[in-house]
């Protein structure tokens, strides 16, 4: 079972589950044999659920099947219908159309650039940040940590037009880099939490040790500290990056006048808007979407799962 | 700043120690100017200048001006589109607690079970809606709705559940149940793996001494299991709470808030009036006094829960 995910998580999977069973054959009160039918026994009444869950999850993840497959189909073969999945004819035209008059090609240009500009502002400024605040005597410390967290327990409802103003007061509305900054600044605060928990815990002997090889406070941090922090930034990378790529409204909002700036989602949108009839283009364009997407999170599924989680842990 | 920086390493001793105590003060606080900035600027201003432009009749053209006191939430307050779109955002979340939570978590039991091989497949499977780009996925879900043609109805004319096609996204009977439940199978997989986590705090050994004691498999849940996951739970409750009410990406590409407005939530209805280029001026005063309505409301209710907290971590702590 864990061959067919990615090696880390099914190695974390194996372990998990190795300890868990290992907890559960623990107490040594329990006579041994009795305990292990027990097991074996729940794990066949375990195997009737498969009854259930392999058409749930057939049902739960067909829509993402049936783009797949439709994007591979002829027109034709789609106008036909029926809910037969496997393409009778294979055909790239889709993909060739969507890419090209459907200006997929471009969105996806677009999105790469501003999940690319949300993550890098988001690092930088939280990687600083969080250094800068795991300092536990630099003053005003304690304001800044309060605020941000304060903020974070505020709904903002919607807020989005005092930063649409800004963002065209600053003369940024003209490129993805006004819509990567409003993406990008409400959701710095986890990233910022995140990095002051990693800086706080490493001992302090290690800048005095760079200290007093001469390395200053910059150096100090881009060369030891930064480098250090690299399973943070993983998980800011990758949460935000995913966060990016599928977010909607930023986008949509900045671009409603640059047709030429739009990203996936909102490509989309329009897309569907303007031809509700092209099933197959639709479906073609939807895959250049979502798939990226889904291929780094399989591959990246453990420490993305983490970041969830930690979520209501903390 | 350049300066200090070359100089700061050079000379160790008595006299410099407190020069270089003020160097790495003055660089954290240069580390913390971005975010600063980015912060008071694109965070922290909105939700001030939200309650500000609310008080004003303004199209976004020039600084506002017209001042017009509470009328922009007199006006909401009392538009029957207003309450639309409000009870519409609230049977988003009504369904997310009342299905989408306890779903999860009874699916999260199963899939927590050690016995159960492939449970990471099925976990994965589950998670897939999450990680997908919500607009995007919604028009695909939308084809596959569609009355003439979409394969669920071809499906249900098939095996004779119902005699003609169901119109799902354009009956404004219908689309609202419709976006609920697809709205559901999107977040259903965070609240999968909230619940995972949740279960996974609970130690084993409460389970071998309630075996022991011979507890069965529902008195471990409801003295075990429920009891020690308590304190997530209510946190769980407010991140599904919050998320619900944010349904704008599904709602604005499938349905734009129709048919005839009976999907409209308050996300939509707040960039109708503000961004929708069929409407004759934008009204940016009148939006941001939606928005601090719906601003409010939603702390109200988050306040609601903090006492709920407390209290359930005092229990726990008991």
């Amino acid at each position: 079972m864990s061959a067919l995910i990615t090696p880390g998580a099914g190695a974390q999977a194996g372990a998990d589950a190795a300890a868990q069973v290992a907890g559960d054959a623990g107490p040594p009160t329990q006579p041994r044999p009795r305990a292990r039918n027990r097991v074996s026994g729940q794990a066949r009444r375990m195997r009737w659920w498969h009854l259930f869950l392999i058409p749930f999850c057939f049902i739960w993840i067909y829509p993402f099947l049936w783009m797949v497959t439709a994007a591979f189909k002829t027109p034709q073969e789609m106008l036909l219908g029926g809910i037969g999945l496997w393409p009778n004819e294979w055909t790239l035209d889709n993909f060739v159309r969507a890419w090209t008059t459907g200006r997929f090609g471009d969105y996806t240009l677009n999105t790469l650039t501003f999940a690319i500009a949300v993550v890098v502002i988001q690092v930088l400024v939280a990687s600083l940040a969080g250094y800068a605040l795991s300092e536990k005597t630099l003053p005003g410390r304690k304001i800044v940590m309060g605020v941000l967290v304060v903020a974070m327990f505020i709904p903002h409802g919607y807020t989005i037009i005092p930063v649409f103003q800004l963002v065209n007061a600053i003369g940024l509305q003209d490129g993805l880099l006004g819509a990567a900054i409003a993406q990008a600044a409400p959701g710095l605060v986890v990233p910022v939490l995140l990095y002051v928990g990693f800086f706080s815990g490493i001992p302090n002997e290690l800048s005095e040790a760079a200290r007093v090889d001469g390395a200053g406070y910059l150096r100090t941090f881009r060369s030891v500290m930064l480098p250090l922090a690299k399973p943070v930034t993983g998980t800011v990378v990758l949460m935000n990056f995913i966060g990016a790529w599928n977010s909607f409204f930023i986008p949509l909002v900045f671009t409603l006048g640059r047709p030429e700036l739009r990203t996936l989602g909102v490509g989309m949108y329009n897309f569907f808007g303007t031809d509700t009839t092209d099933w197959t283009g639709l479906a073609a364009g939807a895959s250049i979407a979502i798939i990226p997407i889904v291929i780094v999170f399989l591959f990246l599924q453990r420490s993305f799962v983490e970041g969830i989680a930690g979520a209501v842990k903390s | 700043m350049t300066t200090a920086a070359i100089t700061a390493p050079s000379k160790p001793g008595a006299p410099s120690k407190t020069r270089a105590r003020r160097q790495a003060v003055l660089w954290g606080w240069l580390f913390l100017v971005p975010l600063v900035v980015l912060f008071t600027a694109f965070s922290l201003w909105p939700i001030v200048a939200s309650w500000a432009y609310a008080f004003f009749d303004w199209d976004g053209v020039g600084p506002p001006e017209v001042f017009v006191g509470l009328d922009n939430f007199r006006e909401a307050l009392n538009s029957s589109s207003f309450w639309n779109a409000f009870w519409n955002s609230f049977l988003f979340s009504l369904g997310a607690l009342f299905i989408e939570l306890p779903a999860a978590l009874c699916l999260a039991m199963l899939l927590n079970n050690v016995l159960l091989r492939g449970r990471n497949i099925y976990r994965l499977a589950i998670f897939l809606p999450v990680v997908s780009t919500t607009a995007v996925i919604g028009l695909v879900i939308a084809v596959l709705l569609a009355p003439v043609g979409g394969v669920v109805n071809e499906v249900l004319l098939g095996i004779g559940l119902v005699d003609r096609p169901v119109n799902f996204l354009g009956d404004p009977n219908v689309a609202l149940p419709t976006l609920v439940v697809v709205d559901i199978w999107k977040g259903f997989g965070i609240t999968l793996i909230y619940w995972l986590a949740a279960l996974q705090t609970v130690p084993k050994d409460l389970y071998e001494a309630a075996k022991l004691d011979g507890a069965g498999a529902r008195q471990q849940l409801a003295n075990i299991t429920i009891p020690v996951i308590m304190p997530i739970a209510v946190v769980v409750l407010l991140l599904t709470f919050q998320r619900s009410l944010n349904t704008f990406d599904l709602v604005q590409a499938v349905t734009g808030g129709g048919p005839i407005f009976s999907t409209d939530v308050l996300p939509t209805y707040i960039y109708r009036y503000a961004f929708d280029a069929s409407i004759a001026a934008p009204r940016y005063g009148f939006a941001c006094a939606v928005g601090v309505i719906f601003g409010v409301f939603t702390l109200i209710i988050t306040l609601l829960q903090g006492p709920l907290l407390a209290g359930r971590l005092k229990r726990t702590a008991a």
